[in-house]
């Protein structure tokens, strides 16, 4: 069974948010709501400054804080590399796991469930990458099984500095940012 | 750019959910609400090549239609430009197709010019209200006082129509308002444009410089994906912008200058490069002309004289300098796009030509590539009638060195004043004449004088609103459109077809030229019976046909060298048939032969100099209404220094109007406080603040830079108009 995570090259990044349209246009997403989005971090003082610019979504975490305290069983991990799913029939829009989720990665859809980002599971069932990872004009972000350790995801994590976000909430995030 | 943290995010669509909710019922998904859809659904997936026109790249796409409903857009693996990769713009190119605010049906004017109140009339009404204006200034002042404005390959049949009608007047704001300086500077100096899509070989570059360019913002796809490609190769960066842009954050040098001072940095940048003989010495011996007296001129031009006017130390002039020369010929220095900025802009082009020649960049690998195209014969029509007059856009050669295309405010001017020759018609087609032309008051006056105004676009655009009558056009999914066969590193035509129906009773343009054709009695002009007869002609003349390209959407033309190094036999065709170094051509015009330094004019006491610039969601100031780019961006903010928000009052969030130097006053705008620019300017990304009450979804969100540039310096050489010369004041909004 493969884990699957997503290895993001900030270095490549250009916040031009065509991931954050693909994933609308692929999955549909409603007027006014993101399921992956742009984050610019600015340090320094002009002229030194220096800048990261992430596209953040769903970490998939391997300790999840939102499927533990999911009433219903709709949160849930997929047996399917691992990934962290809700199922829309079940869910009934309590908001448990929006306020449980230290990434702010759920919303509730509106007609009633609790919605993020899939990994594009139905493209990486075909084989496909996540719509994402497919589109993004800089080719900065990368999609594969993490317990392969010749995954192009593993080899990058070997051979270049990382970080994850709030690495303290304690969640094991499987998104990660080559720095 | 909107860079909303997820908590933000929620924040704002929190506020709005229960109204939307109150309008809309349940979920408002982009798939449903169209008001019609294809006539025969297909059911399961269907994939239809086409290419992308949410800007003028011309990026291969294959559209997707999910049981007959358009889905998504996606790159054409094939195609050079896309590499099956769309960006932002192109991805959310289905919300063309979706926009609410799209004109639905041809207007006539009711009342009053810029009021707009229409009537609603059938295609046949428009055309034959068009035919008899039209006509009546045929009879009264000859059919050049018809001039066209257009943007874009879609305007192809209607300048064909224009063309026969017998006008040769024929514009795009792209030269005077945009990269026309640099097309000169560059000609003027290796006897070629730059082009479009330029041809700059960032994929293979060492060292990339960008002055006042910010690639990653500007969104010309191939770039971008080059520019990533070579940050990735650790291609050496060098970003020259008094706004820490995008690409500033990737690069190894920063210089943080002073607005209006290019010209300088780049005079002693060769002035470094010519002192330490760090140039292409082989290169210039074969191709140079003019290289002493260059090289006499710009070694007087020192860091240290730079540094006064620039504000960038000495001592980073300097190591930049060494580090283009390090990693020459694979040194680019991009020649940027939007050129028109202080009023010198030809000069300040040229020096950025000179620069690439004293590399050896121009025709060598990782800097200038030469481009080829797919060459297919045009269809073969009849000759265009005799022209009685010249083109009135630049009366006597006042610019000398406006070659190659006509100057859009030219055309204005000869509106407004009827010199040399009155000008009665305009047509417009898929430009926004009130954004993309500095002084708005001269457009609205120069309209005064108009006897008919004919504006074809998908949106109610700011000009529709002053127009006489506006045809609405379909959207680029919809329709066919004339072949593409752009220069690019490989020869390439690519296939504009139609996806799905028009929602309402909007028509392709070649209908709609063919169809006014007819009514004006120019019929034979259009003799093919419908378009795909007009591409087929075209493709059988070069061996390919229609029904194989519309089922790959590309073909290729066979590879060729691109480079020198390569076997391309070097052509330089200026007058030396040598890469003018010096040039005598500017010299007998009465022009610096080797540009040199002039100093502008700095904002006075407490006012700012207006920037812009562009967000890589939208084009221009048309893709702002797109359901899907909109809820990307919605509105712009004005960057200003964080110090400097805080001497004079004003917080991150708040919102402000700007007040310009001639007393206009903007619509209010959010201030972005930020780290990321100098204290002598603002920002703003370009194309909101809109006044056209039918685009009811983006009217007056933002601010509109277009509006505070009442004042605009004209260059003497080619007449660009450079517009980063406004000056403004922040007033908070009570
Ligand atoms: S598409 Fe790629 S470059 Fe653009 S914002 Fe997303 S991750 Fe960054
Ligand atoms: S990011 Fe949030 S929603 Fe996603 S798995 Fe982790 S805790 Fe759950
Ligand atoms: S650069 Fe973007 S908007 Fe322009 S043609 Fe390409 S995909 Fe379309």
């Amino acid at each position: 069974m493969p884990r699957y995570g997503m290895v993001i090259d900030t270095k490549k990044c250009v916040g031009c948010q065509d991931c954050v349209v693909a994933c609308k246009t692929e999955n549909n997403i409603p007027e006014g709501y993101n399921r992956d989005w742009i984050v610019t971090e600015v340090k320094g003082k002009f002229p030194t400054v220096q800048m990261e610019i992430r596209t953040e979504r769903c970490n998939h975490c391997s300790n999840t804080p939102c499927v533990s305290c999911c009433p219903t069983g709709a949160s849930h991990i997929h047996e399917f590399g691992g990934i962290v799913l809700v199922d829309h029939e079940m869910c009934i829009g309590c908001k448990a796991c929006v306020e449980a989720c230290p990434y702010d990665a759920r919303y509730i859809h509106p007609d009633g469930y609790a919605d993020k980002c899939t990994f594009c599971i139905n493209r990486v069932e075909k084989g496909q990458n996540p719509a994402c990872v497919e589109v993004c004009p800089t080719h900065c972000m990368y999609f594969g099984d993490l317990d392969d350790p010749n995954s192009e995801v593993s080899k990058l994590l070997q051979s270049r500095k990382w970080h994850v976000n709030l690495p303290d909430a304690g969640t094991e995030p499987n998104i990660f940012y080559l720095i | 750019m909107n860079s909303i943290s997820r908590r933000r995010f929620l924040k704002i669509s929190g506020a709005t959910i229960a109204t939307a909710a109150i309008l809309t019922g349940a979920s408002k998904t982009l798939v449903k609400g169209a008001d019609k859809i294809n006539k025969e659904k297909v059911k399961g997936i269907q994939k239809i090549p086409t290419y992308c026109d949410l800007c003028f790249w011309k990026c291969g796409a294959i559209a997707y239609l999910k049981d007959g409903e358009l889905w998504k857009v996606e790159g054409n693996p094939m195609d050079p430009l896309s590499k099956g990769r769309l960006c932002p713009r192109g991805t959310g190119g289905v919300g063309a197709h979706y926009d609410e605010d799209r004109l639905k049906t041809p207007l006539i004017r009711k009342n009053l010019r810029g009021e707009e109140k229409w009537v609603e009339v059938t295609w046949d009404e428009a055309f034959d209200f068009i035919a008899d204006k039209m006509n009546k200034i045929k009879n009264q002042y000859g059919p050049e006082s018809v001039a066209l404005f257009s943007h874009g390959i879609g305007g192809n049949f209607i300048k064909h129509l224009l063309r026969a009608y017998g006008s040769p007047n024929e514009t795009a704001p792209s030269f005077a308002q945009c990269r026309g300086p640099r097309e000169v500077g560059f000609e003027l100096t290796f006897g070629d444009v730059v082009g479009s899509p330029e041809r700059t070989d960032i994929e293979n570059t060492k060292c990339l410089v960008l002055i006042g360019s910010h690639l990653g913002e500007n969104m010309h796809n191939t770039q971008v994906q080059e520019f990533s490609h070579a940050v990735q190769k650790g291609a050496s960066i060098i970003v020259v912008d008094p706004r820490f842009s995008v690409a500033a954050s990737k690069a190894k040098f920063y210089l943080p200058i002073k607005p209006g001072t290019d010209l300088a940095l780049l005079l002693a940048w060769m002035g470094v490069i010519v002192r330490e003989k760090l140039y292409d010495a082989d290169y210039i011996a074969k191709y140079g002309y003019g290289f002493d007296k260059f090289a006499a001129e710009v070694s007087h031009y020192t860091p240290e004289w730079a540094y006064i006017e620039t504000g960038i130390e000495p001592e980073l002039i300097v190591e930049t300098a060494r580090e283009m020369a390090r990693y020459k010929p694979a040194t680019l220095v991009h020649p940027g796009r939007h050129a028109t900025w202080y009023g010198d802009d030809t000069q300040r082009s040229r020096a950025i030509a000179l620069l690439n020649a004293l590399l050896g960049s121009w025709g060598r690998k990782g800097g200038f590539y030469v481009p080829y195209s797919f060459s297919i014969p045009k269809y073969p029509y009849p000759p265009y009638p005799e022209l009685k007059k010249e083109p009135l856009d630049n009366p006597g050669g006042k610019y000398p060195f406006a070659t190659g295309e006509q100057i859009s405010t030219g055309i204005r001017e000869a509106t407004i004043t009827g010199q040399p020759y009155p000008i009665k018609g305009w047509f417009v087609y898929g430009t926004n004449l009130m954004q993309a032309l500095p002084n708005r008051d001269e457009t609205i006056k120069a309209i005064q004088n108009l006897d008919l105004m004919v504006v074809v676009d998908v949106v109610p655009s700011e000009i529709a609103g002053w127009a006489d009558v506006v045809l609405p056009e379909s959207v680029y999914l919809e329709r066919y459109d004339d072949l593409n066969t752009s220069p690019f590193r490989e020869g390439f035509v690519g296939i504009r077809q139609p996806v799905i129906d028009e929602p309402n009773d909007q028509k392709p343009n070649w209908w709609i030229a063919k169809k006014l054709a007819e009514k004006l009695g120019l019929g034979n002009y259009f003799p093919w019976k419908d378009v795909e007869e007009y591409l087929d002609t075209r493709l059988k003349a070069a061996g390919l046909s229609l029904d194989e390209l519309k089922k790959v959407g590309i073909v290729k033309a066979p590879e060729r060298p691109i480079y020198f190094e390569d076997g391309v036999e070097p052509e330089f065709p200026t007058p030396s048939g040598k890469i003018e170094f010096y040039s005598d051509q500017l010299a007998q015009a009465g022009f610096d032969p080797v540009p040199r330094y002039t100093k502008h004019e700095q904002p006075p006491e407490g006012y700012f100099r207006l920037l812009y610039g562009r967000a890589p969601v939208h084009t221009f100031s048309k893709t702002q209404s797109n359901p899907l780019l909109r809820d990307m961006m919605s509105e712009n903010e004005l960057w200003i220094n964080a110090d400097m928000a805080a001497k004079i009052g004003i917080k991150n969030g708040q919102k402000v109007r700007l007040r310009n130097q001639d007393g206009v006053v903007s619509d209010a705008i959010k201030v972005k406080t930020t780290e990321r620019i100098r204290r002598d300017c603002v920002y703003m990304v370009h194309g909101f603040g809109q006044k056209s009450r039918q685009l009811r979804s983006t009217y007056k969100k933002g601010a509109s830079d277009a509006e505070l540039i009442t004042k605009y310096n004209t260059d003497p050489l080619m007449g660009g108009t450079a517009m980063n010369v406004n000056f403004v004041t922040i007033e908070a909004e009570v």
